[in-house]
């Protein structure tokens, strides 16, 4: 007989293994059903047709459709749309985001309230920054006519300009989230390190570039990841301003060419699916480019 | 004498310093709080007001109707209520299963548990726009579109939470769950009453991420809510009195505020939370 209250190895271990499944499963569930399920499933539509009247049966095309889809001016557009208005948005939020920090990151007097006010742009939703930047550009009651300047079209009308104005708004934004992940990385440099670069006569500029931004480096490498992948899924000031002028206003950026895809009109789910698949394989390697180019310069303390 | 005209000289630098500093704030609060008082601004003026030019910058008058405007022409209270309940849904959800997963990934060793981990890992990799097409029609099959659980169930589980409470999980000392382990408690218990208290300014954080994640989500609640009120959230509430109330932009920038409070008061409760819980977590 085994001396009471002890469980023999093997099945201690069972019982944890089986503990460990449970715990892990909740998450699996909703992973495979709605990430990794529709994700592999969009390799399959892609290779189908649906015709643009309802109730008919989807027909199989194979790599014709991609091909199609993948070389149309549309899809060249969005593409190339994208990548211009992630360059607009990405390094001007970081920068805007880190000098911040800096600048917020002393023992001065009302600092907490200066904190609250650059990190308050979180709680402004997309939706709500697209209605209060829209009505700052209106062509009546915005800033431009405040200034006696108007442009024919009005800004958000306006091919040349609405790009650059949502991607002002985009970064404004940001700045909140840019703040507080910068906030937090300035919180681990240790403030010996400042204050000794400060005695020894180094100026400001100096000190931030030789010390701040290499200590720094994990935290911006990280930022940058986060605002790149973010500025690729950008939708709701899209679909708030321009909506479906987008493509006249060269605003169509890939999701919200793949939401007018799927859901303008009769709908086309095959096509949809051949700009999802676009979609992740750009993030995905701009992903991979930015960790093989720039995760060597970052440096890490241990 | 030299030394006094150094610590003079160092004494000035300072000061010089604390004004640059200061005019870098300011003008940082500017470029960040302008867009804001403007939005005050224009929804306490009468519409005709608005128009002006030169353009009042204080409402010496304020129209406080609009806000009632919003509320009741905008639906604005149970687009409130909605939003309330996805987001409590989903935030509670995802502390969930994070936690769960997260100490299974921490303390637990059981067979396959590194591939399960870049399993979770690699969702981070898929944008939810990706899965669009599919869940949209996973989500008409199940019957749930515009239910709450078509609005929230996609969003119970984040590879970033599981990442992020893992990294705080394994900060905690191997030797206390053995000690705790002594004194007779299980695995459950133990998540319950040391890993997670230990780990509170995670969980803290990613409680908060959450909530603001769930709060301004778009797209989703876009193409899952029907033309009903029955459950369409504030955010698409305000692209319809956006879209209806063309002409009163002081009763859509009433709602834009009336929208962003709820949040702004969080945010002033945990903002200390955020940053101290991102610090000890994963990007530190």
């Amino acid at each position: 007989m085994r001396a009471l209250g002890v469980v023999p190895k093997t099945r201690r271990r069972r019982n944890e293994a089986l503990l460990g499944y449970a715990l892990v499963l909740p998450a699996l569930v909703v992973f495979s059903v709605f990430t990794f399920y529709p994700f592999a499933r969009n390799f399959k539509l892609a290779l189908y047709v649906t015709p643009p009247y309802p109730n008919l049966p989807s027909r199989y095309v194979g790599l014709h459709q991609v091909a199609q889809v993948l070389t149309s001016s549309s899809f060249l557009t969005s593409f190339e749309t994208t990548l211009l208005f992630s360059v607009m948005v990405v390094p001007a939020g970081l920068l805007l985001g880190l000098a911040l920090a800096v600048a917020a990151h002393r023992k001065l007097r009302g600092i907490a309230i200066y904190q609250t006010i650059f990190s308050s742009t979180v709680v402004t939703s997309i939706a709500v920054t697209a209605v209060i930047f829209g009505t700052l550009m209106n062509p009546v009651v915005g800033l431009l006519p405040w200034l006696g300047i108007t442009t024919t079209p009005p800004l958000l009308e306006n091919p040349t300009w609405a790009l650059p104005c949502i991607a002002v708004l985009t970064v404004w934004q940001g700045i909140g989230l840019s703040f507080i992940i910068m906030s937090a990385g300035l919180q681990s440099v240790p403030d010996e390190l400042l204050e000794a670069s400060r005695v020894d006569g180094a100026s400001a500029w100096t000190t931030f570039f030789r010390i701040t931004v290499p200590l720094l480096s994990p935290i911006i490498f990280f930022a940058l990841v986060v605002a790149t992948i973010t500025a690729f899924q950008s939708f709701g000031q899209i679909d708030l301003l321009t909506g479906t002028n987008s493509a006249f206003l060269h605003t169509n950026v890939l999701t919200y060419n793949i939401y007018q895809t799927l859901l303008v009109g009769a709908g086309n789910p095959g096509k949809a699916a051949i700009l999802s698949i676009a979609l992740f394989v750009a993030t995905m390697l701009l992903t991979l480019v930015q960790i093989r180019l720039l995760e060597r310069r970052v440096h890490y303390a241990r | 004498m030299p030394a006094e005209n150094e610590a003079r000289r160092s004494h000035r630098r300072r000061q010089r310093r604390k004004w640059v500093s200061y005019l870098l704030l300011t003008v940082g609060a500017f470029i960040v709080l302008f867009p804001i008082y403007m939005t005050i601004v224009n929804s306490l003026l009468p519409a005709d007001l608005i128009a002006r030019r030169p353009p009042s910058l204080f409402p010496f008058h304020p129209e406080w109707s609009t806000y009632a405007t919003a509320w009741s022409k905008g639906h604005l209270g149970i687009y409130l209520r909605n939003s309330a309940i996805e987001t409590a849904i989903i935030t509670v959800g995802q502390l969930t299963t994070a936690i769960l997963s997260a100490y299974a990934f921490a303390f637990l060793d059981f067979p396959g548990k590194r591939v399960i981990f870049i399993v979770f890992l690699s969702t981070m990799m898929i944008p939810f726009e990706v899965t669009l097409v599919t869940n949209l029609s996973t989500i008409s099959r199940l019957g749930w579109y515009n239910t709450f659980q078509g609005l929230t169930v996609p969003f119970l589980a984040t590879g970033f939470g599981t990442f992020l409470l893992r990294q705080a999980f394994l900060q905690i000392p191997r030797d206390l769950r053995e000690a705790a382990s002594l004194d007779g408690y299980g695995n459950l218990r133990f998540m319950a009453r040391v890993a997670v208290p230990l780990a509170r300014p995670t969980v803290a954080a990613l409680g908060v991420f959450s909530f603001l994640g769930a709060w301004n989500q778009y797209l989703w609640p876009l193409v899952v809510t029907g033309d009903n009120n029955a459950i369409r959230t504030v955010q698409i509430g305000l692209k319809q009195l956006q879209a209806t109330q063309i002409n009163q932009i002081d009763v859509t920038l009433a709602g834009t505020l009336i929208a962003t409070a709820p949040m702004l008061i969080l945010l002033i409760i945990f903002q200390k939370q955020l940053i101290r819980g991102l610090t000890a977590g994963a990007v530190k």
